[in-house]
């Protein structure tokens, strides 16, 4: 079996943008898992907010929704109460859902939406040529504050774990394989399911090097589904950044209680 | 009583206390009581915005006659408090009576009215009711003043009570209490208008929220979103309440964090192919304008209940306006069509409810029915059809390569949901194509937007087979009243008091607008004069835009109260009299 999930749209993506990894790895995602048998492709939507993430729908030939900026998760959480035989997935940014949508996220995980949450985090807003957003880091010299942000960052992690998500996780958009996993596992799990995708913007905040350093893969005997242990496993004091998935719980979801 | 029109007779009786006070419920009761005296009735609530204290007013206007509106002369004031009589006095007329409770008997001695003191507290106390059933002794001694026989007031009682849980004999008895001290203290009985058995014959008492309620379910509503706003919250309270009633499957009604996730998330299940509505007040309407927008670039059905209280902002937030035709007719950014209704009663606001969950789907964009505190809160005797359900139709995608947006001759392309095999359903706030991926060509945009204008077409062919405009009264009189939504009620009401013939003429559909149906039932007119609860007759405004009509005369209200009919019919006569 093999899926047509390429629309006829031009990529237009900056050329290099970690964007077409995060493509890749959902295209792989879903392919494995139609081909499996265990989804159907035509009950999967995709959804999106606005920024550069949300060009990602246009180059996927299968049922989308590009909402408005920060409006993606209420908008797939309608789909499945409507329909509960659906597979709902939201891109967003950083800018998208921890800035302008916040609140979206924190009810979504407190209702355990069974819907998927995928965030291209690059820590900036691209579309709009470069500006803090919540999870850029203080000092970061954007264009609305040219002498440094003063703002902290907000620790989305912990945020979700805390509002109620059932599934979090983190992964670095330059590793396909293992991205691709984790969507998977996401896409699986029933309820709330949150992915931090770290992402370079490689035009207005270039990353790259600093995640090949930094990146480190949560040891395999890490126990998912204390919430204690998950919460603290996000930060570490050596600056490495810890990927994979942090918790992992089943609680009855918003949509089978309706 | 006042004898309007001939030898009808009409009753106005009021309810006043604080908040908590069970002062909606007292008149709930009044009005039920006339319902079953087999007359029409109209209820009116007035409430600050607080929880305890301050001052409620219920007032109930019932006739053998239709009642379009209450009354502001009072035949009978129940008082839980001396302020909620004192507060009045100016419109009790001479004979009217006034029943309070005993210890604020001393405070009304000044009234030249006939003050009766009932025991409410003291009987409540007694009897180990809540406080709030202190009104249910002043409705025992209206019944007394009706005229009504002690045993047909206990069958009375019985019929009115019977809904409250576990305290129907609670409350039986503090009426009868009532009755018989009103019997006591030697006040005369007056005539009463005829008793029917303990059920009514003119209708259900009906609130515009719950009327735009069932007008969505005899459409097939299957979702409904909301956040709680005065004065919209009795819609998603009564539709919750359905939800409730019905098997896993059928209604689902959601609540959720605020009002940009209630428009939001409706647009995710109209996606999904779930016949959805929600309902806000204007304030909750002003967060949802960029979702609105969306459902128009995306053709997305929506059904909307957009309830006018006075503002800007918060402005008096439990009263009525109608401040808001401009903003509502021209909302959301750029340029989509929609369908706006404003009913006038309840009879019309489940009408429009049907047609808006009808039309949203019939031409896959959103469509409002836009009433006012006034018309969303207050209860009329309304008849309304047959409870039957005719689910809302649209066009169906029938198999083949699908594209979401299909140009086609009415501008109407076939809808299909995720789900469907062989279909990839798209839906974007971006400009696209006729597939649905964004696109931002000239040639594209142009043709899109022209696609989505073409169904305007269809709307007004659907549009002239519905009632738009109404004309009351004399439809050939040279004075004419042209007025819209709930302003309906005091003009006809006004009308019955004034005397010379007027032409009334109603509009009820303000997107599209209905230029001809207008321009005919205003033709010959020599005078026309608009009547609007706003500052600055937006509806003439409008009036004069779509057809050149000019209103020789203004009668404004924008105090946040609903115009009264005896002064609307004075305030008519001094406009056409020569200054």
């Amino acid at each position: 079996m093999s899926l047509e999930l390429a629309s006829y749209a031009k990529i237009n993506w900056c050329p290099g943008c970690p964007n077409n990894q995060i493509l890749v790895a959902f295209r792989k995602a879903v392919t494995e898992l139609c081909t499996a048998g265990t989804l159907r492709e035509e009950n999967i939507v995709a959804g999106a907010g606005i920024g550069c993430h949300a060009k990602i729908l246009d180059y996927l030939n299968m049922n989308t929704f590009n909402a408005l900026h920060g409006r993606a998760l209420p908008a797939i959480e309608g789909m499945k109460a409507a329909n509960p035989s659906l597979t709902v997935v939201a891109f967003s940014g950083d800018g998208d859902s921890y800035s302008e949508g916040l609140s979206h996220l924190v009810h979504a995980a407190q209702r355990n939406s069974d819907i998927n949450v995928f965030i291209h985090d690059n820590q900036i807003f691209a579309l709009t040529t470069g500006q803090a957003t919540a999870t850029s880091p203080r000092g970061f010299k954007g264009l609305t504050r040219p002498t440094g942000s003063i703002e902290e960052p907000i620790d989305p992690l912990r945020l979700m774990m805390t509002s109620g998500a059932t599934f979090v996780a983190r992964t670095y958009a330059g590793e396909i394989e293992k991205t691709k996993e984790i969507m998977k596992a996401a896409l699986l799990h029933k309820g709330m399911s949150f992915v931090d995708i770290a992402q370079p913007c490689i035009t207005f905040f270039d990353t790259r090097d600093f995640y090949k350093e930094h990146i480190t893969w949560l040891p395999s005997d890490h126990d998912v589904t204390n919430q204690d242990a998950a919460y603290h496993a996000t930060k570490r004091n050596d600056d490495k950044v810890p990927m994979g998935i942090f918790y992992r719980v089943e609680r009855p979801t918003f949509e089978e209680q309706l | 009583m006042d004898k309007a029109k001939g030898n009808v007779l009409v009753f106005t009786v009021a309810v006043g206390g604080a908040a908590g006070d069970g002062i909606k419920e007292g008149g709930l009761h009044l009005a039920e009581l006339g319902q079953r005296l087999g007359c029409f009735v109209y209820l009116s609530t007035e409430y600050p915005s607080l929880i305890r204290g301050g001052h409620n007013f219920a007032r109930v206007t019932y006739s053998e006659d239709i009642v379009h509106a209450d009354h502001s002369s009072l035949d009978a004031v129940i008082a839980i408090n001396a302020e909620s009589a004192l507060l009045h006095k100016h419109e009790l007329k001479s004979d009217a009576v006034v029943f309070v409770d005993q210890p604020y008997a001393e405070q009304l001695k000044e009234l030249p009215q006939r003050v009766v003191s009932l025991p409410m507290s003291s009987a409540v106390k007694e009897a180990g009711a809540p406080h709030a059933a202190g009104p249910s002794v002043g409705v025992g001694a209206y019944c007394y003043l009706s005229g009504l026989s002690r045993d047909e007031a206990e069958a009375m009682f019985r019929a009115i009570f019977e809904d409250i849980l576990g305290g129907a004999q609670m409350n039986i008895a503090l009426a009868l209490r009532g009755y018989d001290t009103a019997k006591e203290s030697g006040l005369a009985p007056r005539v009463a208008l005829r008793v029917e058995g303990a059920c009514a014959h003119t209708g259900i008492l009906l609130e515009g929220n719950k009327a735009v309620g069932m007008g969505f379910l005899s459409a097939g509503l299957e979702y409904y979103f909301g956040y709680p706003m005065t004065p919209s919250s009795s819609l998603l309270h009564f539709l919750a309440k359905e939800a409730a009633k019905r098997e896993k499957g059928g209604l689902k009604v959601i609540h959720p964090e605020d009002e940009i996730t209630v428009i939001n998330m409706a647009l995710g299940v109209a996606y999904a192919g779930k016949r959805v509505a929600i309902g806000t007040a204007t304030g909750g309407f002003a967060l949802m304008q960029e979702a609105f927008s969306f459902a128009g670039i995306s053709e997305v059905p929506l059904a909307i209940m957009v309830s006018q209280r006075q503002g800007p902002a918060t402005g008096a937030a439990t009263r009525t306006a109608q401040g808001d035709l401009r903003f509502v007719i021209s909302s959301g950014h750029g340029e989509f069509p929609r369908i706006v209704i404003a009913p006038g009663d309840p009879e019309e606001a489940h009408t429009a409810g049907r047609i808006a969950l009808m039309l949203a789907w019939k031409f896959q964009t959103p469509a409002i029915v836009l009433l006012d505190k006034q018309l969303s809160e207050n209860f009329q005797t309304s008849v309304i059809g047959e409870n039957t359900v005719t689910p809302a139709s649209y066009k169906t995608y029938s198999g083949g390569e699908y594209s979401r947006f299909r140009f086609t001759d009415d501008g109407v392309s076939p809808l299909a949901f995720p789900g469907t095999a062989g279909a990839k359903v798209k839906a974007t706030s971006y400009e696209h194509d006729e597939f649905g991926i964004a696109a931002d060509d000239p040639e594209v945009v142009r043709k899109m937007q022209e696609k989505r204008w073409k169904k305007m077409e269809g709307i007004r062919a659907d549009a002239r087979k519905e009632e738009t405009v109404k004309v009351y009264g004399d439809a050939g009189a040279e004075t004419a009243v042209v007025f819209w939504g709930s302003t309906k009620g005091p003009v006809l009401e006004a009308a019955k008091i004034f005397g010379a013939p007027l032409r009334l003429v109603q509009v009820l559909w303000m997107e599209p607008f209905p230029e001809e149906e207008v321009t005919k039932a205003l033709s010959g007119a020599k005078r026309i004069i608009d009547v609007e609860a706003n500052h600055n007759a937006q509806f003439a405004g409008l009036l004069r835009e779509k057809t050149g009509i000019v209103c020789d005369e203004k009668i404004l209200k924008y105090d946040a109260r609903p115009f009264d009919p005896a002064t609307l019919a004075e305030d008519i006569r001094s406009k056409l009299s020569p200054s």
